[in-house]
Formats: C-alpha cells, sequence, structure tokens
C-alpha cells in the first residue's frame, strides 16, 4: 500500500474549490488541502511540503509559487510545472484547461496521471461554464442594441418593427458586417446628436 | 497581401510598448505580419505559453531565459533573446509608514541617488526589509540584491524579497505585508494613486543601463522559421525607434490604454512613458527623462555581457558554477541574429557584442561596424565595474 499522496488547491472561490477537491476525492485516496489566502502564499505550502500543488493557470497568485522552485536548493529538488515532460498530451491538455501543478520531481507519472486527469476534467467545466456565460451575457448585449437600433429607426423614419429589423439586415449584408455591429454603429451616432 | 499570423504573449505594462506599437502602428503589417497579441496573467504562465509552443514569441523578463539556460525554475527549454526591448522602466517605491521615517531622517526623495537612498532605508529599518517583486527571476530582483548589499542589507539576514504579481502589489503594500518594492510602471504610479505609498528611486538609479525585457522565442523556431524571426524582429526593432521618437508618447499612451492591453487611464501609463512622476500623495513631482528606453544608445543590442553578468548574480547567489553559467547565458543573448537581421535595416552595429557592464560614466562613442554609434551612461551606482572576460 502506498502512502497517501499529499495534495494542494490553491484557489480563493470556495464552490470552486469544494468541486476541485471532490473530483480529486474520486481520483484516489489523496490527502487534499486547500489554501485560499494568498498572503505568504509560498511560506504555507513549503510548510505543508505537497507533492503536487494544483493552481489556476490565469491566476496572478502562480508567480508566487515560483519561489518555490527555490524553497530549498534549487538543483537538489526542483519542482517542476506540468508534471512529465514526456507526456506532452497531458501538458497541452492542462494548459487547454488552464490548470497548472507543480509536483516533486521524482513522483511516478502513472500516480501523477489520474490526479492531473480528474482535475483537467474539472477545470473543462469550469472553463465551459465561463464560456458560457460570457455568451449568454455577450448576446444579452447584442439584444439590447438591436433593440434599441430598432427603436431608433421606427420613430426617425415611421416604420415598424419588422421594417426596422430588415434595414438594420440589409444595411449589414451590404457593409459585410454583423448587425450588432451596424445597431452599435447607429446607437452610438444617435447618442452623439441627441 | 496575405498576413503570416504570429502569437505572442505580453504582460500588461508599460514596457510592452513595442509588441503593442508594433501592431498597431504598422509596424508589424509592413514586415507582412498580423501579432496576436495574448495577455499573459502572470509570468510564469508566460514563459509556459512559450515554451510549450501556445504562442512563438513573447515579451520577457531578461534573467527569465538566462535562468532557464542555467537549469533553474519550473521549466528548462531553450529559449532565444533576439533582442533588448527595452533598458530599464521599473520604479521603487516604500509603504507610507517607511516613507515618513525616511522624511523624518531627512532624506529628500531626489528620485536620482541610490547611495543616498540606500544609506537613509539602512538608517529606516530595524527588522529585515521585506520588498516584493513581480518574479523570482527579474531585473528587479538583481537590482534589489545588488543595491541593498552594496548599502549593508545583505540578503536575507538585511532583506527578504519576496514575489507578489504586479496588480496585487499595492493592496501588499496597505496590507502590511511588504515594507517597500520594485516593479515595473504602472504599477508605481497605481500604488502612488491608490494613496498607499511613495516613490523613492527609478531602478535607472542602480544599474543605467539595465536589460529589463526581452524580445523571446524558443530558441528551434530560429532555425525552422529564419525568415519570420528575421521579420518579426524588425517591426519589433522599428516600433522601438518610433516610441523613442518625440511626440509619440501620447498616442503609444492611449494605445497602451486600450482594454485588451493594459486597461487603464492613458494619464497614468504616460508617467512611465515621458518620466514625469507623481511620487506621493501629497502632489510632488520628480522627472527622469531617462526612466526607459525603447532605442537610444543601441539599447536593443543584446549584448552577450548583459546576459553574463545575471548568470553571474545568480550563480553567486545559488552557488552555482560562475564561469559555467556565465557561458550558457552568453548563448542565450543573440547578438548574432541581431547582426544578421537588423543591420540591414539601419540599426547600428557595435564592433563587439561583449562590454564591460558599468564602465560609462555618460554617452560615449565607440567602434561601429556601420554608421556612428554613442552608447548611452552605463554605470553601477556604487560605481564598481563588470568585466565579463574569462579571467576575472
Amino acid at each position: 500500500m502506498e502512502s497517501k499522496l499529499s495534495i494542494i488547491v490553491v484557489e480563493p472561490d470556495r464552490d470552486r474549490a469544494l468541486m476541485i477537491v471532490d473530483s480529486l476525492r474520486e481520483a484516489g485516496d489523496n490527502d487534499i488541502h486547500v489554501i485560499s489566502e494568498i498572503s505568504s502564499l509560498a511560506r504555507r505550502i513549503a510548510e505543508r511540503s505537497p507533492d503536487i500543488v494544483i493552481v489556476d493557470l490565469t491566476s496572478p497568485t502562480r508567480d508566487m509559487l515560483e519561489e518555490l522552485t527555490l524553497a530549498t536548493s534549487p538543483l537538489d529538488r526542483p519542482v517542476a510545472v506540468f508534471a512529465d515532460k514526456s507526456d506532452d498530451s497531458m501538458t497541452k491538455a492542462a494548459i487547454e484547461a488552464g490548470v497548472s501543478a507543480y509536483v516533486v520531481d521524482d513522483l511516478r507519472p502513472e500516480r501523477l496521471q489520474p490526479v492531473m486527469a480528474a482535475a483537467i476534467t474539472r477545470f473543462n467545466m469550469f472553463r465551459r461554464m465561463r464560456d458560457e456565460l460570457a455568451e449568454t451575457k455577450r448576446a444579452l448585449e447584442e439584444r439590447k442594441l438591436i433593440d434599441r437600433a430598432k427603436g431608433l429607426l421606427m420613430k426617425a423614419r415611421g416604420i415598424d418593427e419588422d421594417a426596422a429589423y430588415s434595414l438594420l439586415r440589409k444595411t449589414a449584408m451590404d457593409q459585410g458586417r454583423k448587425i450588432s455591429e451596424v445597431a452599435a454603429a447607429l446607437v452610438t451616432a444617435a447618442d452623439l446628436l441627441s | 497581401m496575405t498576413l503570416t499570423r504570429l502569437s505572442v504573449a505580453f504582460i500588461p505594462l508599460t514596457d510592452a510598448a513595442p509588441l503593442i506599437a508594433a501592431e498597431e502602428m504598422g509596424f508589424a503589417r509592413e514586415e507582412g505580419l498580423k501579432l496576436d497579441l495574448v495577455r499573459a496573467p502572470s509570468w510564469s504562465s508566460l514563459r509556459d505559453m512559450l515554451a510549450f509552443g501556445r504562442v512563438e514569441a513573447a515579451h520577457m523578463l531578461a534573467p527569465v531565459p538566462v535562468a532557464m539556460a542555467l537549469g533553474i525554475g519550473g521549466v528548462a527549454s531553450p529559449i532565444s533573446a533576439l533582442s533588448v526591448m527595452s533598458v530599464n522602466g521599473t520604479v521603487i517605491g516604500v509603504s507610507n509608514e517607511l516613507a515618513n521615517k525616511l522624511k523624518a531622517n531627512d532624506h529628500d526623495f531626489g528620485f536620482r541617488d541610490a547611495a543616498a537612498a540606500g544609506k537613509a532605508l539602512v538608517a529606516a529599518t530595524d527588522a529585515p526589509l521585506r520588498i516584493g517583486v513581480p518574479f523570482p527571476f527579474s531585473m528587479h530582483a538583481e537590482l534589489l540584491y545588488y543595491w541593498l548589499e552594496a548599502s549593508g542589507l545583505p540578503a536575507p539576514q538585511g532583506v527578504s524579497i519576496r514575489t507578489v504579481p504586479p496588480p496585487l502589489m499595492a493592496e501588499a503594500l496597505s496590507a502590511n505585508e511588504i515594507d517597500a518594492f520594485c516593479v515595473g510602471e504602472p504599477w508605481g504610479s497605481k500604488a502612488v494613486e491608490a494613496g498607499v505609498g511613495a516613490l523613492l528611486l527609478p531602478g535607472r538609479a542602480i544599474w543605467s543601463f539595465a536589460p529589463e525585457k526581452v524580445l523571446a522565442v524558443r530558441t528551434p523556431w530560429v532555425a525552422e522559421e529564419p525568415a519570420l524571426t528575421g521579420r518579426l524582429m524588425r517591426a519589433v526593432w522599428k516600433a522601438g525607434r518610433w516610441l523613442s521618437a518625440g511626440g509619440e508618447k501620447t498616442t503609444a499612451s492611449e494605445l497602451l490604454s486600450r482594454a485588451s492591453y493594459l486597461d487603464l487611464a492613458p494619464e497614468i501609463i504616460d508617467r512611465g512613458l515621458t518620466g514625469r512622476f507623481l511620487i506621493n500623495d501629497r502632489g510632488d513631482m520628480r522627472d527622469d527623462p531617462h526612466f526607459v528606453s525603447f532605442h537610444q544608445g543601441a539599447a536593443n543590442f543584446p549584448w552577450k555581457s548583459q546576459a553574463a553578468w545575471i548568470a553571474s548574480r545568480i550563480a553567486a547567489r545559488l552557488g552555482l558554477d560562475r564561469a559555467v553559467a556565465m557561458d550558457a547565458a552568453r548563448s542565450v543573448f543573440r547578438s548574432d541574429l541581431y547582426r544578421r537581421h537588423l543591420g540591414m535595416s539601419g540599426a547600428i552595429l557595435p564592433g563587439a557584442s561583449e562590454k564591460i557592464e558599468g564602465g560609462i560614466a555618460e554617452g560615449t562613442a565607440v567602434a561601429a561596424e556601420n554608421g556612428r554609434l554613442i552608447l548611452s551612461e552605463n554605470r553601477f551606482f556604487d560605481g564598481r565595474v563588470f568585466d565579463p572576460s574569462p579571467e576575472n
């Protein structure tokens, strides 16, 4: 029976942290610890001397973890980013998903693999949620703009809503632009003139 | 004309200006390039993006590719510094509490004299000084170690240098996690604006010709794409020349302030570009017209002696073989590629690729392959020089 892996998850958002911990639990019987406070991050991590540290690739706090690579004698015990460099597909998947991991150098790939796979799946889910949210927001903003532009046209030219929309669409097609872009230009112009 | 797309990573800093200007002002287009500028969230992720091929080139701290060549830090891929993108451009600031102590001791905040500021700091501190820098391998860290050691605050007894991401610097200062910082603009001015600190010195006051950022690519990429390498180098070099020409600073501040780049008010960015600083919240102003150089004095030439200086400092601190480290570092700064690709564009090429660092008191004419080369002032605040030749 091998000893448990000691894993630290650096994540300030509590809900996200809990979801990551859940997925890592499913990947094996590991000792998981969450750090949500970023002050003296490197020292807190060094105190626990974990096997793996998992952190969001897009978090600026990652640079604080770089100090860990120098924590002891820098060349004796390097802390590798993205685990085993021979496993290129895992590295790519991790970057794609936005996971970065710091791993002690002597950790065997087969022990790391399930943990990374779980983290990658979870982070991919976060990313999809974020993308969807951004997409919904954008669509909503565009709808609002188009509605305002339609309103402006209806008032200025005395046409109905369908005619206003057709006019926007035709202009967009003629100019090779998106309807939302034409609407934005019209709304900006109207704001300037009013 | 079809443009070749290149992904280039940058960190939101004033000295990312050459990349942003290359794309926005048409210098990339002149070379048939479209730069997809990718804003990186941290220096480590920028390094990983470059090392693992997510981007083709990056705006990199000059010591990072040197450290990678020495096998230190997380990733050790061979990276080439094609040119120096900027010389100097960092600023040292202190917390309001420390600023008050310095003032009480009659320090004048002259923003010029590193020896005087160092002496004042030593007199004002009793516990080890905690200083934030953006990355463990950075000119910020190297300048601080050099300055404080020579001022009588050697690490680790007298000073503890910690990593704090630039956008969090002001916060760390007000939370009393650090007493001082060294950071690239506009983040020093942001701390002043937030009312949490005062600016003490430009990094230039410690070493007046410190290579700050380099244009970095993967070394194998240079061999695979020799023509593209030259086109990228020329586009960025021309942008640097444009930035250093007078009167372009307002345009540059406006470009940098856009949401996809720095996303900050242009008047804050303007301070680092023009060297006109507000140093505290009482409205005191200081001028340093040479705060950052994007072009002048052969600023872009990647001197092998600069890489050797960085390596010799890191090696001494971490107990590595100094001569081996300096040799490994020399091969990172690609003066050969600079000569090959920029000579024809009008860049002045110095006769040698190494020089004695710290040995130039004021603008000095030196031998050049073409035209006339005036090297800018290059001195360390304590008057020491660094001779990179092997017997030293």
